[in-house]
């Protein structure tokens, strides 16, 4: 064997390795089990939830084999870049075949299909060939397809094929695939994933990224005017949780939106989920002060562990409260703070008992009559250029599939002849899937094909 | 809580109606009788027939009893689910024993529907209760509806593997000692191999494809709820694997031509991976994962 040979030889062998089909099935099964991994171990966690869930030493090994961050470890994406090697080139591989039916039907059948094919009908008259070869012409134009004649060796031929665009339904499929990862991977490099915290009635133009890394500019201001969380009556389930953002560009009020969980604003490509929320800073807790021998009444509205100065000396701070202590609904908690200084014992005081703090009998009774709490929106904030892609792979990924499995191509082709005492007229045919269907349709267009030969109407036949 | 609604009453009555199916679906192994086969085919119809109507009565109650802004389709919780799979099982069922005609198919794919619809009978949580916002979706709907028809279509695979391989040794020797003459016994009644083999193929022919649906409906819902459509989350995940495994499975089909015990072996295999990806991540793996956003 020659040097270029045995060259040729170590290509082939490398192409064919990529292009086969045992690849592809191992690459799947291998990737279902591996994949199995980052679902066991939680993905992303700090060294110290690793340690103590794991112990060092299972630790340091999870980071050598990349465990901790499984999806985008060296090994697995090197897993799904071989699963694309070997889809592309398959597909080249496999593309002139398919190719050939379009740029070269077979218009002539070759005497072995025409006597193996399971798909078969025979039948003879008496009328002249053109009529007959007019008669199958129609016929197969009415109920199948139009067919293209070859005369050849004294015999016509007709044939005539519908659907073969399914043989490029695995193709579609395929390409699919990797239009979806084309789209991740413009996603990932040009667009990015943060978050934002916005104080009610304040506004931002950076975000975070997710990883907490980069402060990421923006082209405009966003400000959250309000954020409305709602429960279900008498429940602690949540029902709504709602922002109205507004954008500002230069300063100007350009859009306006009221966001809630499912359905964010779209702005200049940059998206702004509702994602969480919190306290912003301090409530503010409105309370009435009854002073109990005089009975005099103030109401104060303090922020909370502020120091409030009621008479004689006396103040009260408000240091926790609640909006549902034990289902009694709002609650605060104070203590009396005597003109020497002394720090009396905490109380709880319920906004909707307010006789309980009478009953208590001090200096003085407190009722609640409620709190302000402002809060920050919480939102998530991406922005995904490749996203348009990867839907326009998925839509090619649903019918791809479908055209791969429930269209076929189906073939007909006829031989016309004058065997000197009749016209006979042989017909065959068969589909590329589904050979059972196929052969009942044949069936049912052979009946038309014959009673067209005979020329009488199919529906006389009954 | 929920066990008053008239919609519970009526899946009861399911559940009676596809155990009587399975038992007369098995009966029909054993006897051989056409009589038998069509009580059990008229029971499975019957009981779809009432669960269709408890579905949409649990639709209606939904809103009778959360006002009309709240009222929501019955697909939001465990208990909606797991029987919304069995009449997704019970309707893809009825639909390819009327086009293929294999009627002892139905003993081996009722108990998945029977076993399902008692579990949410007897111990889940049937009470209506209004949606948490990031369920707040329309999404939601298509993307349960899709996943459950992709899932019945593997149980239905499933079952037909296990009949393929309780029937196929004793076939195998069948054949050896008196060649292609009818086999006699209760295996004489489940249909030929050859058949089974085939029925497997096209049960995952269907179940595939709404797979792919329901994952790709599920990323849309994840971006327009939080702005990733993949993030790898364990159910996220295990849906992805299940999708590898019966992508496997076709492609060893349609190109290597593997037929027969091995891909009963990987139907089965994916059906494990699917109850899995359905079950068994909401019960073992969830709490492992904390998952940004809402
Ligand atoms: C997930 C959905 C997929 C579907 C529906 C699908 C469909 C098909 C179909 C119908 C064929 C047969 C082609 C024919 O006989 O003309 C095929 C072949 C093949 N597919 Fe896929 N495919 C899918 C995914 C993949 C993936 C992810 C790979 C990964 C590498 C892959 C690799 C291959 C290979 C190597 C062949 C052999 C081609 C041939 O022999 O013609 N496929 N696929």
């Amino acid at each position: 064997m020659t040097e270029t040979q045995k060259k040729q030889d170590v290509t082939d062998r490398i192409w064919d390795f990529f292009c086969s089909l045992k690849l592809t099935i191992i690459l799947l099964l291998l990737l279902s089990v591996t994949s199995i991994i980052g679902t066991v171990i939680p993905q992303n966690a700090s060294a110290s939830e690793y340690i103590r869930r794991y112990g060092q030493s299972n630790y340091e090994l999870f980071v050598k084999l990349q465990f901790t961050d499984m999806y985008g470890s060296t090994w697995f994406v090197a897993l799904l870049g071989l699963f694309c090697v070997n889809l592309i080139c398959c597909s080249i591989k496999h593309f002139p075949r398919t190719w050939k039916f379009f740029r070269e039907p077979v218009k002539v059948p070759t005497s072995a299909t025409l006597s193996n094919s399971k798909n078969k009908l025979e039948i003879s008259s008496k009328d002249s060939m053109d009529e007959v070869v007019e008669r199958v012409q129609n016929s197969l134009k009415n109920d199948f397809a139009k067919t293209v004649r070859t005369d050849a060796d004294g015999k016509t031929y007709l044939f005539a094929q519908k659907g073969i665009y399914s043989r490029l339904g695995a193709y579609m499929t395929h390409i699919s695939i990797i239009v979806i990862l084309i789209g991740a991977i413009i996603g990932n490099v040009f667009g990015f994933k943060a978050y934002v915290n916005i104080p009610e009635g304040g506004s931002v133009t950076h975000v975070t990224s997710r990883d907490g890394s980069q402060r990421i500019p923006l082209d405009f201001e966003v400000r959250c005017d309000n954020f409305d969380v709602e429960f279900y009556p008498d429940t602690r389930r949540p029902m709504l949780y709602a922002s109205d953002l507004v954008i500002l560009k230069d300063g100007v009020e350009t859009y306006k939106k009221r966001i809630t969980v499912n359905d964010p604003l779209f702005y200049e490509g940059i998206i702004f989920y509702q994602s969480s929320y919190g306290p912003a800073g301090d409530a503010t807790i409105t309370f009435n002060a009854t002073d109990n021998q005089s009975g005099e009444t103030l109401e104060f509205s303090a922020p909370l562990r502020n120091r409030v100065q009621l008479a004689d000396g006396y103040s009260v701070i408000v240091t926790d409260f609640t909006d549902n202590d034990r289902n009694f609904g709002p609650a605060m908690r104070l203590h009396v703070i005597t003109p020497e200084g002394t720090h009396q014992n905490p109380v709880v005081v319920w906004q909707n008992f307010p006789e309980f703090d009478v009953r208590r009998g001090g200096q003085y009774s407190f009722a609640m009559l409620g709190f302000n709490q402002p809060y920050f929106t919480g939102l998530q904030v991406a922005k995904d250029p490749g996203v348009n892609v990867v839907w326009a792979g998925c839509i090619m990924l649903i019918i791809g599939p479908f055209i791969a499995f429930f269209m076929s191509h189906k073939r007909i082709w006829v031989c016309i002849e004058n065997n000197g005492k009749a016209i006979k007229v042989q017909v065959v045919g068969n589909a590329h899937r589904n050979q059972a269907g196929f052969a009942l349709a044949f069936d049912d267009l052979m009946q038309k094909v014959e009673a067209a030969v005979n020329n009488e109407s199919p529906t006389k036949e009954g | 809580m929920g066990s008053d609604l008239l919609s519970t009453q009526l899946s009861n009555l399911t559940t009676i109606a596809y155990f009587s199916a399975m038992v007369m679906y098995i009966a029909f192994i054993a006897t051989k009788s056409n009589k038998v086969a069509l009580v059990a085919t008229f029971s499975a119809l019957a009981g779809f027939l009432i669960q269709t109507g408890a579905i949409g009565m649990r639709w209606y109650e939904s809103y009778a009893l959360l006002g009309s802004e709240h009222g929501r389709a019955p697909m939001t919780n465990m208990y909606e689910s797991v029987v919304f799979f069995a009449w997704c099982i019970v309707g893809l069922y009825l639909a390819m024993e009327w086009k293929y005609k294999y009627r002892a198919v139905g003993a081996f794919v009722m108990p998945v529907a029977v076993w399902a619809m008692l579990w949410g009978q007897m111990s889940l949580n049937k009470s209506i209760d209004p949606l948490v916002p990031a369920l707040q979706s329309n999404w939601l709907t298509y993307h349960v509806i899709t996943c459950f028809i992709g899932y019945a279509g593997f149980a239905i695979a499933f079952g037909v593997s296990i009949m393929f391989l309780i029937k196929i040794g004793s076939e195998e020797r069948h054949m050896k000692e008196h060649g292609n003459t009818p086999m006699g016994g209760v295996l004489g009644m489940l249909p030929p191999t050859r058949v089974l083999d085939d029925y497997n193929y096209k049960a995952i022919m269907i179940g595939f494809p709404m797979l792919t649906l329901g994952i790709i409906t599920g990323a849309a819902w994840a971006f327009y709820a939080w702005g990733t459509y993949w993030s790898w989350d364990p159910k996220e995940t295990w849906s992805l694997i299940v999708w590898f495994i019966y992508a496997a499975f076709l492609h060893a089909r349609f190109t290597r031509g593997w037929a027969g015990r091995k891909a009963a072996w990987l139907s089965i295999l994916g059906f494990a991976a699917t109850m899995f990806c359905y079950l068994g991540v909401n019960l073992y793996l969830s709490g492992l994962h904390s998952y940004g956003g809402v």
